[in-house]
């Protein structure tokens, strides 16, 4: 059996409080515990840090760490990940060079742990840690499971993770806006243009065809998006579009707004659900805390 | 061999303009709602920009799966913010001539120009330097010596002559060019710098990087002069622990290079060279990962 445990499933900011009881207030962290017992986990969020507490339960702890992509949100929790401090533990650490500000995971970790921002460096981890550069496309090995990267839309560069293992397929999208048209109707260039994102949404299309599950970025609702374009996220109705497209089985809705209240994202799902012509995919709100068996 | 102004200019006027595009890049990329529209017609209209920066983009640095063919197809795979960076980084590196027959040695060249480069930022993000600002900061180091290319491939024979007086005095080769030439690197790379039109401040860091004198000095010429010093600094520094014969020697000039900066740029500095290299400890790493831009500069 295939378990996605969602441990945190807020965007940008941790919001605790009365308002976020049902559905959490961390952010973005996703454990996957394969059949034969592989720790495979997404992003480090706050969310991570009590997962980290539940795997100290039993030592050494092994597992493998996939990062979307280095905003705070991905990664504010893994200082606070207490498995990377205790010797005789293995973690590898996967994700992309940027290639941009020409700095590695090592780096870009190294420097989250500066002391003017943690009392511990970098170099004082006392588990065997292993960063992974991954190439878009280029499977990794977990056990029975592989992990495949696949390069998405967001200001920076993001992957998506499908993750496969006996049969069972589950995908999630990090951060994701469906890329936009830069020009006008009117530009010559914008029905070339138009082709090139259509070329890339079917490639993201058949990546992902027939996954039994997605957990998937759509911060906005429609109405909020046109003052958000851009800014790297997604809403309800172009996943819903992935979901069609893709035949899934079940998406979740996630990386919620830190502004939204338990009752918003009630209404809001109602509100969803509430659409004509849904495809045959099961929704849900993702909630942090919940086990998706597979 | 002296050389007068007008030669000097003539020089110049031989180096391509590239460079209207560089300078929309730059005056683009400022704002912080820069059009992807915009940029992408700048970039288009710049042929060997375009190579350019399809090449890095496909290169092994970026690890795609699928080759990208357009500008317009990089944004749509990798993100109008990513392409952005990217272009003014290949921009920037790519009007030189790549190859001169005094033997000015490119690769020295360009290690060199990196290091400072990186320096200049590492200095900049120390001295609390706004992020969209440190760019410049990167760029000057990068450019500040490119007045040594031009006189290397206008005028090689002479400059042969001023590079083996250099090596033969063992003086800094800024003094060796004013006493054959009548003029430095720094004057003709400056008049570069305002044939690009680039930012003022850029041009000024670029024309006053081995000024002595104190004047007003703006916090990125400084920089530059303080990361040009730093770079030789830790060249000394790495030389005098290969070569065991003439350790002491180098580290004597190392602390000469060190005790002679400037007032201005020590002040601004508010450490020794000695302190900060200490905290440019992965320079290296750094400046391979830059060199992949670099080598951009190869073919095409
Ligand atoms: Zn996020
Ligand atoms: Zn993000």
């Amino acid at each position: 059996m295939m378990i996605i445990n969602l441990r945190g499933v807020r965007g940008s900011i941790p919001v605790p409080g009365k308002d976020t009881v049902k559905y959490g207030g961390n952010t973005t962290c996703i454990e996957i515990t394969t059949d034969e017992g592989d720790t495979i986990i997404i992003d480090g969020g706050s969310g991570i840090r009590q997962l980290g507490n539940e795997l100290m339960q039993q030592l050494p702890v092994n597992c493998s760490i996939f990062i979307t992509h280095t905003h705070w949100d991905h990664i504010q929790g893994l200082p606070f990940f207490i498995p990377l401090f205790v010797p005789g533990n293995n973690i590898d650490i996967y994700g992309s060079f940027d290639p941009v500000y020409m700095k590695d995971l090592k780096t870009i970790l190294a420097q989250q742990m500066e002391y003017c921002y943690f009392p511990v460096r970098e170099s004082e981890l006392n588990a065997n840690i292993r960063y992974n550069n991954l190439k878009e496309g280029e499977a990794i090995r977990i056990g029975s499971a592989t992990v495949t990267p696949i390069l998405i839309n967001h200001p920076v560069l993001n992957f998506g993770y499908k993750i496969e293992s006996n049969g069972k397929r589950f995908f999630f999208t990090g951060d994701y806006e469906p890329p936009l048209n830069i020009y006008q109707p009117e530009d010559e260039e914008y029905s070339e243009y138009q082709r090139l994102i259509n070329q890339q949404k079917q490639i993201l299309t058949d990546f992902i065809q027939g996954v039994d599950v997605v957990v998937a970025d759509c911060q906005y609702t429609r109405e909020e998006y046109p003052s958000k374009k851009g800014w790297g996220h997604g809403t309800h109705d172009g996943c819903i579009e992935i979901a069609r497209d893709a035949n899934v089985g079940a998406l979740y809705f996630t990386h919620h707004d830190p502004m939204r209240t338990d009752q918003q994202l009630d209404e809001i799902y109602r509100d969803v659900m509430a659409r004509g012509d849904l495809p045959p995919t099961r929704f849900y709100t993702a909630m942090e805390g919940l086990k998706i068996e597979l | 061999m002296s050389i007068n102004h007008d030669q000097l200019i003539d020089m110049v006027d031989k180096i391509p303009t590239f460079q209207e595009s560089v300078h929309r890049i730059l005056a683009l990329t400022t704002s912080p709602d820069c059009s992807a529209k915009d940029l992408v017609q700048v970039i288009e209209h710049d042929p060997i920009l375009t190579i350019k920066v399809l090449k890095l983009v496909n290169s092994a640095y970026f690890g795609l799966s699928q080759e990208v063919t357009s500008v317009n197809h990089s944004v749509v795979y990798v993100g109008i913010n990513t392409i952005k960076n990217v272009a003014i980084s290949v921009a920037t590196t790519g009007a030189l001539p790549k190859t001169n027959k005094a033997g000015l040695n490119m690769n020295h060249f360009w290690s060199h120009s990196l290091a400072v480069g990186v320096i200049a930022k590492l200095l900049a993000e120390n001295k609390g330097v706004k992020k969209n600002e440190q760019a410049n900061y990167f760029v000057g180091g990068l450019l500040h010596d490119i007045g040594k290319v031009l006189f290397a491939h206008f005028i090689p024979t002479d400059y042969q002559h001023v590079l083996q007086k250099a090596e033969a005095d063992g003086i800094p080769l800024h003094q060796a060019e004013k006493e054959l030439l009548g003029f430095d690197h720094s004057e003709i790379g400056a008049m570069v710098a305002e044939k690009w039109q680039l930012p003022s401040e850029l041009i000024s860091s670029i024309r006053n990087h081995h000024l002595t004198e104190e004047k007003d000095q703006s916090s990125l010429s400084l920089a530059i002069y303080a990361a040009n010093q730093a770079a030789h600094y830790l060249a000394l520094m790495t030389q005098a622990l290969l070569d065991e014969n003439d350790t002491e020697k180098t580290l004597l000039k190392a602390a000469i290079i060190d005790n002679d900066l400037p007032q201005s740029v020590k002040d601004w500095l508010g450490w020794p060279l000695a302190e900060v290299s200490k905290w440019l400890s992965n320079l290296d790493e750094e400046i391979d990962k830059a060199l992949a831009f670099i080598d951009l500069s190869d073919g095409e």
